[in-house]
């Protein structure tokens, strides 16, 4: 089975590679394939719509004025399920696809326990067990798998309705789909925020696929290790030592950097 | 034309303020009432309902009973319900009751609905459906405690019994009242047919042998403006499953209106959070940074 799915994502990377393609420049590592990043912007966009068509039934008398935009309420209503089906397809594909790297390992447990001093901005540099994937991007992940699973059931109930699946079962997804989406909706800033400007460099791994050296060794040391079979400690310190020189033999540069 | 009046709204659905003209006009609560003891089975008020409302009959489908059809469409908003409950001695007493919307005081339907004014009760507590306001999510379906509202699949709009609000708006009875052969239903004020069904229930303990005879019209959902005379008030069950304390699901109560907000702006919070996590902590960026001004470790100090 798991080959099986292996064997699938092989062929729609291998598929994807030839549609589009990732640039690597010098100095720069591969991250994200064309089919990641296609599968990603796929989730993106259904994910808002269904976010944003949602909001109107969500709290009418708060968010109203996010259903004109589908062109007035009955059509947000028939359009919200199409919408997240497609999400929850596209994640489904995502899912298969990051299967292996999402899969909790010591080193997470060991992130976790770093999580106050990373934050906080006291640690630099993210503890060198590190992998592809941090602990927090895999708690994130696993509670969209979560809340995906939540949103399609409690959705197909919410769709079909009373008529087909009784009253009680409709109150509770009722209350089930809004949780989901509660919880969502919160990790979503956390998502946006720490792959733009809370990550400075993150963003164009899922545009042009690539991330530069120095972000790899300081978020991701383990995965910079087993990609380029440096030590991601000493090439830190490499290039420390390297921008250090700089300064002191050009201190006027430094004094421009500084300002 | 003196009786004629305007039906003014006192809630709507999901309308964000309060609602225009409220408070301005006083009116009498209206009620239909439906004495199952003197039914016969005949079926005139669903003919006068579906004659008044313009409605086409479909096929039905045939369960063994003299009921029209299993329950009411939404095109059919007026259903005799036929139940045969067995006595203790053997016997089998036959109940006649007309289904339809009960036009609660507290409607589960429009706590439930999310569409701005699709949803209204009058201030003679008549619970209307605006259909040009319907999106068609069928909450109301599960908000109903006595399963009303119906679909109409190929308008996407719910429909169900109006009370004859245009009629009644004109000071008629409604349709169903006016073709009653037996003087079953009766309209009229909320007070009246009060006191006149809880006279016939009374009538029935002291003259019919009917102990447990009693009036329908339950506290739970704040009564309702269709009360019902029954032979047994203790068991609403047996007349086609009228349920004894009907109650809005709390996901359109406390969920709805206290748990939707509260946690809708924690999530917002999160934004919030990220915002002020940049501005005190500040970003993290791919080491090494350039040295800082005075070698500082940037934390200012």
């Amino acid at each position: 089975m798991a080959t099986a799915i292996e064997r699938f994502d092989e062929r729609a990377r291998r598929r994807f590679e030839s549609l589009g393609r990732t640039v690597v420049y010098v100095g720069e590592l591969r991250r994200h394939p064309v089919y990641t990043r296609f599968l990603h912007w796929m989730v993106a966009l259904f994910f808002f719509l269904a976010l944003f068509s949602g909001f109107g039934i969500y709290l009418p008398w708060l968010f109203r004025w996010f259903t004109p935009i589908f062109g007035g309420g009955p059509l947000a209503r028939a359009l919200h399920p199409w919408f997240g089906i497609f999400c929850v397809f596209f994640f489904g594909l995502q899912m298969l696809n990051w299967l292996k790297p999402m899969m909790w390992t010591p080193a997470d447990t060991n992130w976790m326990r770093n999580l106050r001093g990373i934050v906080s901005g006291k640690e630099k540099l993210e503890p060198p067990d590190t992998g592809f994937f941090n602990a927090g991007q895999k708690l994130q992940f696993w509670e969209i798998v979560i809340g995906c699973v939540v949103f399609l059931i409690t959705g197909i109930i919410l769709w079909a309705g009373a008529r087909t699946f009784g009253s009680t079962l409709v109150a509770i997804s009722y209350v089930l789909h809004d949780v989901s989406a509660i919880v969502m909706l919160g990790g979503i800033f956390v998502h946006i925020y720490l792959s733009t400007i809370g990550e400075p460099g993150t963003f164009q791994a899922m545009t042009r696929g690539a991330v530069s050296e120095p972000w790899a060794w300081t978020f991701h040391p383990a995965w910079y290790r087993e990609v380029t079979g440096r030590d991601p400690r000493e090439s830190y310190e490499k290039a420390r030592e390297e921008t250090e020189r700089a300064v002191t033999q050009n201190p006027s540069e430094s004094k421009l950097r500084s300002k | 034309m003196s009786d004629r009046k305007t039906l003014q709204i006192q809630r709507m659905s999901a309308h964000p303020g309060p609602i225009p003209g409220t408070g301005v006009q006083r009116d009498v609560q209206v009620c239909k009432l439906v004495d199952t003891t003197t039914c016969i089975g005949c079926k005139a008020c669903e003919v006068a309902c579906v004659e008044w409302n313009d409605m086409p009959f479909g096929a039905t489908t045939f369960d063994n009973t003299y009921q029209t059809m299993p329950e009411t469409r939404w095109n059919f908003w007026n259903l005799i319900k036929f139940n045969e409950h067995p006595r203790e001695d053997g016997t089998v007493q036959w109940l006649m009751r007309k289904d339809q919307c009960m036009h609660c005081a507290d409607p589960g339907c429009l706590a439930a609905c999310p569409a701005d004014g699709a949803i209204v009760q009058y201030t003679n507590g008549i619970v209307d459906f605006n259909q040009e306001n319907c999106i068609g999510c069928e909450y109301c379906v599960s908000g109903c405690p006595f399963n009303i509202p119906k679909l109409n699949p190929g308008t996407k709009k719910v429909y169900k019994c109006t009370l004859c609000s245009d009629r009644v708006g004109e000071g008629l009875e409604p349709a169903c009242i006016k073709a009653c052969p037996t003087g079953c239903l009766k309209f009229g004020t909320k007070d009246d047919m009060k006191f006149i069904a809880e006279e016939r229930a009374k009538q029935l303990r002291d003259n019919f042998g009917m102990e447990k005879a009693g009036v329908y019209d339950p506290e739970s959902i704040g009564g309702t403006h269709v009360i019902y005379v029954l032979h047994d008030a203790t068991d609403p069950e047996r007349y086609g499953g009228l349920p004894k304390n009907p109650t809005i699901p709390w996901s359109y109560t406390v969920w709805k209106w206290l748990f939707k907000p509260v946690l809708g702006a924690f999530a917002l919070f999160g934004g919030l959070g990220v915002l002020l996590h940049y501005v005190t902590v500040g970003p993290r960026r791919p080491q090494p940074e350039p040295p800082n001004k005075e070698g500082t470790n940037g934390n200012g100090d």
